[in-house]
């Protein structure tokens, strides 16, 4: 217990006078995709505003949403969800066998206006354990005359990421008599002829593994929640709502990997050095406390780990592809282990050229390059004409 | 990625420039080819914001949908779209058509005399020469003639039965910036081929035939050494290798930026130029966020308030909504101006014709700045392409998209003919689908290397190929056959440095004697490399000795590859009507509903 609190104060401490950015279940969902990095593990145990950040130092992101996404996005889903969920509760009996003839429909968001998360959260967490099937209502159907089925809506959900709590919401979260429960994802993409964008479907995926993680913890039981969650799309080009199955249980073991992972921060902290501040706040007179180049060579002290798909997942991508240019991490992991696996571009054609001598590993790779950079200039000469640039070097 | 890509991409970063990673081009080029610039609406599945089209870089159409949100000006979209598309079709298939060369037929009764239509197609008349050999019927007799059988697909066969006795001269050929726009073909294909137009849902003819054809390119694309419907980006790509990551290259702009950057800039300088949406919109179909949220959204509400407007005041005139009747979907070859004076709203001389004009021409302006910058590159592209010469397979990659245009075009031309492709293949189908490609895949891949040593390149590092000198040939060698008849069998050696890879009994052809094969016989070390050793047999004539030049000669330089066009083959799969039950049985034909013709537009 000391020891957390150790650490807490540490990472307060690079985080200085600004508050800790919250969590959500995006961002708790990008954890998964380069989880190797520590300059972003750092960060987000820290609660360090990457977006911020990144603009401070001269590279911001160019995340952003469309406005008319957004306006798609909600029609969606207030249409999904009118009367009650009516159409929801239509398609829910279909695919997951619900006997919902006159299923509950709780809305545990919307009468809390006034209140607090966490009072939002216990009340949640109230209800849903009440269920049948929830920890204290088993064996208890009638409890509370749940009937056969239940719908909740705005169930306010918290997980421990690195020690701090973070509220999520997700869109729905369906009961099945004798079964489990299912969270249900409402998106806007759509499902055309029983097919999906693979990106987008994959997004949605981890997104839901963080909410069936969150309500496996808050019903303490891994198997009160399914693994399979529900996915409501419009059909083909309509608005009509599709649900579908989607199976998350590879994003879960990845998400609970990276969350144990983060908890596990201190091992990050120990190699940095005692003094590592990232504060973005300002003074009283509105003077940044730290100026951009100590924000730049203070985030060059947390090591980073580019990777091409970092462009559409951490808003740090711009400062670490710039630092990381000349390396062949940067150019694609398929490029890096075509090239040898070695670190950089300089010593991959120091090799391929004869210019650098090879470690008794890379003799391999050397000779693969050797011939690589052989056939390829003997194969241009062949060519009709050479172009701009050449191959020099 | 390949080796040599990975390679070429290292010493692009080096020198801050692409690198080729081919040395002629692998795609058809049509002279004018129809060149394709989709936007959507963000967030929506099936809104069009725009499309810019045309067959020259000076005279492209804009087309823009002034509220995407709004149902029949898609539809008028879609008219007017399928209408420039339905044009560039038509004048392809008016190119004139050529006779085609029957399939093979392995048993024709002899003595009798063939039809001309068939006789017309001699060998010597295929557009791809020795490497065409899909359906040539060579004097040689038995094996090329089994390879050739091999080879014309049974996609190829159907088509060529469909199709009759003449293939068209041209195909259309649409060229589109990215991946995402040849998914915007399909899925718009897909959301217009259906719809009808007869009926309470009718929509213009040009709807459901633009559905059709998107439909039929988009298929195209699939198949591997298509070059019906072709992604700038990936055309690009496989001929240059830039500094940056393939994620990145999807960029049009930046992958522009490596391959031909302004002058005085560096590769990777205009390339973070080109990154920036300020700079260089991107290349869609979907549009920055930014220009939604400040530019095109405010644009959009004015529009649909100067169109209330008018609809209020007018109506109070009582006057009828011309824009009922013609959608207004803003086309460029029409001047707002000559608009305006032609459509005055009848009996309402008063009402704010001006204001709504004045709206139009915004969104008009706003959205030719983010598609404008986008078609010229496509141009600049084409004409950087253009500059490397046709590789030796493309004439006859292409009679493929003409053969499948030809039989297309007369499928919808026909009676019974003419029904919206369905929604999905059936199991069978799509299986054979699957192993048609795969198949394709693997001969295009050995077509490039075989057109290409940048691209052989690759095989002579992982081993399956090589590249050498003849130091000894024994033109004459004769050796008794398995019946013991005595038979040309030359023998040659030559001396690589290539790390070979190939065990002894490989069958080995060089892109230098197509129709010549040679069995790996021996492998030595030799003072520098390795000495192999090869059984030559197939294209050198009937003489008893070879004539000069038909056989590798002393000093020559040679390669040889172990990647043959004809290497990939896989089992047969059943008939679709006889599917198995495991697989849902035969799949009913489709058959077009009501239904399909009023599918929801949200
Ligand atoms: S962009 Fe930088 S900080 Fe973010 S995950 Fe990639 S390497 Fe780590």
């Amino acid at each position: 217990m000391r020891h957390e609190g150790k650490t807490e104060a540490r990472l307060s401490r690079i985080r200085g006078s600004e508050p800790p950015r919250r969590h959500n279940a995006r961002t708790i969902a990008a954890l998964t995709s380069n989880p190797g990095c520590a300059r972003r593990a750092v960060l987000d145990a820290a609660g360090v505003d990457k977006e911020r950040l990144a603009e401070r130092v001269g590279f911001p992101a160019a995340f952003g949403q469309s406005r008319f996404a957004i306006v798609r996005g909600n029609a969606f889903e207030r249409q999904v969800k009118a009367d009650g969920c009516a159409e929801l509760l239509r398609l829910l009996r279909d695919l997951l066998a619900l006997d919902l003839r006159d299923a509950a429909y709780t809305d545990l968001g919307a009468d809390g206006s006034g209140e607090g998360l966490d009072a939002r959260h216990v009340a949640a967490r109230e209800r849903l354990t009440r269920a049948p099937g929830g920890e204290d209502g088993e064996g208890n159907p009638g409890g509370e005359g749940n009937p056969d089925g239940a719908l909740f809506d705005h169930p306010l959900l918290r997980l421990e990421v690195a020690g701090q709590a973070v509220y999520l919401e997700p869109d729905l979260v369906a009961f099945q008599h004798g079964g489990a429960f299912h969270v249900v994802e409402i998106k806007s993409f759509p499902v055309i002829d029983g097919q999906a964008d693979a990106e987008k479907v994959a997004a949605a995926a981890v997104q839901s593994a963080v909410y069936v993680l969150a309500l496996r913890r808050l019903l303490g039981r891994d198997d009160a929640v399914s693994h399979e969650v529900v996915l409501v799309c419009p059909k083909d080009f309509s608005n009509v709502p599709v649900a579908v199955r989607l199976d998350v249980r590879r994003q879960l073991i990845v998400l609970e990997h990276q969350l144990a992972r983060l908890t596990r921060i201190d091992t990050l902290l120990d190699a940095l050095p005692d003094d590592l501040a990232l504060d973005l706040g300002q003074d009283g007179a509105g003077t940044p406390v730290m100026a951009v180049d100590a924000l730049t060579a203070a985030l060059g002290r947390v090591t980073a780990r580019y990777a091409p798909g970092c462009l559409s997942t951490c808003e740090l991508a711009f400062f670490c592809r710039r630092e990381a240019s000349g390396r062949t991490a940067a150019l694609g992991i398929g490029v890096r282990e075509e090239l040898g696996g070695v670190e950089t571009v300089a010593e991959a054609l120091g090799l391929a050229h004869g210019t650098a001598t090879p470690d008794d590993d890379q003799a391999e790779s050397a000779a693969m390059l050797r011939t690589t950079a052989r056939v390829y200039a003997e194969a241009l000469g062949a060519m009709p004409e050479t172009p701009a640039g050449g191959a020099a070097g | 990625m390949s080796v040599i890509g990975a390679y070429a991409r290292a010493l692009a970063v080096r020198t801050g420039f692409a690198q080729p990673v081919a040395s002629v081009r692998h795609i058809h080029l049509a002279e004018a080819p129809l060149v394709l610039v989709p936007l959507r609406m963000a967030g929506e599945a099936n809104a069009p914001l725009a499309a810019m089209a045309g067959t020259d870089e000076l005279s492209g159409t804009l087309l823009v949908v002034p509220q995407p949100r709004d149902r029949d000006l898609r539809f008028a979209f879609a008219g007017l779209l399928g209408d420039l598309l339905l044009g560039y079709v038509e004048r392809c298939a008016a190119a004139g058509s050529e006779p085609v060369k029957p399939p093979r037929t392995p048993r024709q009764p002899a003595g009798r005399p063939l039809p001309d239509s068939l006789l017309s197609g001699s060998p010597s008349s295929s557009p791809g020469g020795a490497g065409g050999a899909a359906v040539a019927a060579g004097p040689e007799g038995t094996a090329g003639a089994a390879d050739g059988d091999l080879r014309a697909d049974e996609d190829a066969l159907a088509a060529a039965e469909a199709t009759g006795p003449e293939r068209f001269l041209d195909a259309p050929q649409v060229l589109v910036p990215n991946r995402a726009g040849v998914e915007f073909a399909r899925l718009f294909g897909r959301s217009t081929r259906f719809r009808s137009t007869l009926g309470e849902y009718a929509v213009p003819a040009g709807v459901p035939l633009l559905g059709r054809w998107l439909t039929f390119l988009a298929q195209r694309a699939e198949h591997p050494g298509s070059s019906a419907l072709v992604a700038m980006t990936e055309a690009l790509t496989l001929h240059w290798a830039t500094g940056q990551s393939a994620l990145e290259d999807a960029n049009l702009a930046a992958l522009m930026a490596w391959i031909d950057p302004p002058d005085g800039l560096s590769g990777p300088e205009a390339a973070r130029l080109a990154e920036d949406p300020r700079t260089w919109p991107p290349a869609g179909p979907t549009t920055d966020p930014q220009f939604d949220n400040r530019v095109l959204a405010p644009a959009i509400a004015a529009y649909d308030e100067a169109i209330a407007l008018l609809r209020e005041q007018a109506g109070l005139a009582g006057a009828p909504d011309p824009l009922l009747a013609d959608p207004d979907v803003i086309d460029s070859r029409f001047r707002a101006a000559d608009l305006g004076a032609a459509r005055v709203w009848p009996g309402a001389p008063d009402a704010p014709v001006q204001s709504w004009l004045r709206a139009r021409d915004e969104v008009e302006r706003a959205v030719r700045g983010q598609i404008e910058p986008t078609w010229r590159l496509m141009w600049r592209a084409v004409r950087r392409l253009r500059e490397l010469p046709d590789a030796a397979s493309v004439p006859r990659r292409w009679e493929q998209d003409r053969t499948r245009f030809t039989s297309y075009y007369a499928y919808l031309r026909d009676e019974d003919g003419g029904l919206p492709q369905a929604r999905r293949d059936g199991a069978v189908a799509a299986a054979r689908r699957l192993a048609v490609l795969e198949r394709e895949l693997a001969a295009y891949e050995a077509d490039q290397a075989f057109d290409d040593p940048l691209v052989l390149a690759n095989q002579r590092v992982t081993g399956d190929a090589f590249v050498g000198t003849v130091v000894a040939a024994e033109r004459d060698r004769r050796i008794a056959n398995e019946r013991g008849t005595l038979v040309t069998r030359p023998l040659v050696e030559v001396v690589t440095v290539d790390p070979v890879r190939l065990p002894i009994g490989t069958k080995v052809c060089s892109p230098a004697r197509v129709g010549q094969t040679g069995v790996i016989m021996s492998l030595e070390p030799a003072a520098d490399g390795l000495l192999v050793s090869l059984e030559l047999s197939g294209g050198m004539g009937r003489a008893k000795v070879p004539p000069p030049g038909s056989v590798p000669d002393m000093d020559e330089v040679i390669s040889y590859t172990s990647v043959l066009p004809d290497g990939a083959f896989s089992a047969a799969l059943p008939a679709p009507e006889d599917t198995p039950w495991t697989h849902g049985g035969p799949p009913t034909p489709y058959e077009p509903t009501d239904g399909d013709a009023e599918e929801t537009w949200a």
